[in-house]
């Protein structure tokens, strides 16, 4: 019997539509979840008050504040040192062995399991430089984790920049230096900025770097410096549903809605950022 | 004086350029020096072979290949899920679906690759696992099943981006050429375009499955964390990375035990390695 290429067809592109719709439709669901169960939750008192009856009631404040420090403490780390990483491969490298092995050397950055960092950070931060369980520890380690991140994003940002620009700056008798400075950095701000967020974003939601190097299972005060432990919102969230038993409901999907609103939120800026420079764009 | 300025900047950003090769260096000898001390207790094949894990017990046992085991049943799961899924998708994506579509199908894989894994430990805990477990009638929804399904969904969002790269990124003659001799569309994808674009969704297929072997929260929250070999799909496991998590807060600084997690490390850290050298190979194969 031949076959009828067309009802082929049609019964192939039915499976990828099947396929697809298997991935997006949960990921509607989990959002759609998430945000029915846990905006109720959510009141000013929620936010902005301590963790009581350990856990079981009161607010996630320190763990709001912890995770901002963290974050915050990350991207000083990981924004110099990954903008000038990325100003390396796409202004002064060239096609050679070291390059090679930088582009490598960052893809296995990023691919380096979450709890592989926390266990360097461990090694490094907290025994061998003596930080301790600090904001310290957990900033190096995430931002060491999110440098990849803002390295990929920062150089594509920088590459798009049309050659000619740097032609021409540099034929006006500038520097490459100045060239860079005052030409190409200008022109790669939104994507730089996107992959800043972005590394934001994922610092923010991870749990393993930071569950040996900062995370307090259950501190009702607020970190006093950098040397501090502090409670975090996705280790928090790990406590209260596995570690703490007859947690409430809502304060498990409160906790879960803020985390994961404060994460797509960034990542929202980020694709908005994205478009609109895309669209703006002149060349 | 600017010169010197000049200077100055040009090598901090070269030493910059090297920071990635050096942390890569830095995070691997930081876990042999940690890690290498259990090799004094147990050999290094005992180690990997050893079929029991009770690091606190005395004279301490610390064999892992249960959690090897773990991973693996695990991670061969999520793959059987997640490879026709993301593959499948990722065609849709490129070739299939309308342009506006695909542009919200985009940012809805983006959006679940933005998803903190503590987050979909949490919705597979309070969701997926109370169904695996009336589903199967088993005493627990903690299984391997419930955590192959949860890393499946973390897996997809590498696999579909990768791979609908690799697709988009076939020279559009190929197509063309294809469609003019009389293919169908269908036909022109299977015969002309899944050929050509092998290497990079092969890539796409392996960056996904090191993620899902890396992964940890998640896979800490719903496999149920029994340290034993498996003897099925629907038994409750522990994973490399969630017997580091799960334990390492526990672990005395210095003890076997805390050797024993760190070399747990290695071994996580050489696998993850192997597999985006490969993957790296596989993307920048000259056509």
């Amino acid at each position: 019997m031949k076959r009828n290429p067309h009802r082929t067809q049609n019964i192939a592109f039915f499976f990828l539509l099947l396929a697809t719709l298997l991935i997006v439709v949960p990921v509607g669901l989990i959002v759609v979840i998430i945000i029915q169960k846990g905006f109720p939750a959510i009141n000013w008192q929620f936010l902005s008050d301590m963790p009581r009856q350990g856990m079981r009631a009161g607010g996630i404040f320190p763990a709001i504040v912890g995770t901002i420090y963290l974050v915050a403490g990350a991207i000083i780390f990981a924004l110099p040192i990954g903008l000038l990483a990325a100003i390396y491969l796409s202004e002064y490298s060239r096609d050679n062995p070291l390059n090679r092995i930088i582009k490598l050397a960052i893809v296995n950055l990023a691919g380096v399991p979450s709890v592989v960092y926390g266990l360097f950070g461990l090694a490094l931060f907290v025994i061998f430089f003596k930080f301790g369980a600090s904001i310290l520890s957990g900033s190096l380690t995430l931002g060491i984790m999110i440098l990849p991140i803002v390295i990929t994003t920062s150089r594509e940002a920088l590459e798009s920049v049309p050659q000619s620009f740097r032609e021409v700056s540099l034929s006006l008798g500038a520097s490459k230096w100045q060239t860079i400075r005052h030409i190409v950095l200008p022109n790669a701000i939104p994507g730089i900025l996107t992959g800043t967020i972005l590394g934001l974003g994922r610092a923010a939601g991870e749990t393993a770097p930071i569950l040996f190097t900062v995370a307090a299972f259950y501190l009702p005060q607020l970190p006093k410096s950098i040397f501090d432990q502090a409670m975090a919102l996705p280790y928090h969230l790990y406590v209260i549903s596995t570690q703490v038993p007859n947690v409430d409901e809502k304060i498990r999907y409160g906790t879960a809605f803020v985390l994961l609103a404060l994460v797509l939120f960034m990542n929202l800026m980020a694709i908005i950022i994205r478009t609109k420079f895309r669209k703006k764009k002149k060349w | 004086m600017r010169k010197f300025k000049e200077f100055i900047i040009e090598k901090l950003i070269l030493v910059c350029g090297i920071a990635s090769i050096f942390f890569v260096v830095l995070i691997f000898l930081f876990l042999l020096k940690e890690g290498l001390a259990v090799f004094n207790i147990v050999g290094p094949f005992n180690f990997l072979f050893g079929k029991s894990w009770y690091p606190i017990s005395d004279p301490p046992q610390l064999g892992i290949l249960p959690l090897i085991l773990g991973s693996l049943l695990v991670t061969l799961g999520a793959a059987i899920i997640s490879i026709p899924i993301g593959v499948g998708c990722a065609i849709y994506i490129a070739e299939v679906a309308p342009l506006k579509i695909k542009e919200i199908l985009k940012a809805g894989i983006e959006l679940l690759a933005a998803i903190p894994s503590v987050v979909l430990g949490f919705i597979g805990m309070v969701t997926l696992v109370p169904i695996v477990k009336n589903v199967f009638h088993l005493p627990t929804g903690l299984t391997a099943l419930s955590g192959s399904i949860m890393l499946a969904f973390m897996a997809m969002p590498t696999i579909v981006s990768i791979a609908e790269d690799a697709l988009y990124s076939i020279p559009k003659t190929y197509k063309e050429g294809a469609l003019a001799l009389g293919a169908t569309h269908w036909q022109t994808i299977w015969r002309v375009m899944l050929p050509a674009a092998s290497s990079g969704i092969l890539a796409a297929i392996m960056l996904g499955i090191g993620r899902v072997i890396g992964e940890t929260m998640a896979v800490m929250m719903i496999t149920g964390n029994a340290a034993v070999i498996p003897n099925s799909i629907l038994a409750p496991v522990r994973t490399l990375t969630a017997t580091i998590a799960a334990e390492m807060g526990e672990a005395v600084v210095g003890s076997e035990h805390y050797f024993a997690l760190f070399a747990i490390g290695i071994v996580l850290f050489v696998i993850s390695f192997a597999i985006n050298v490969t993957a790296d190979l596989f993307l920048h194969k000259k056509q």
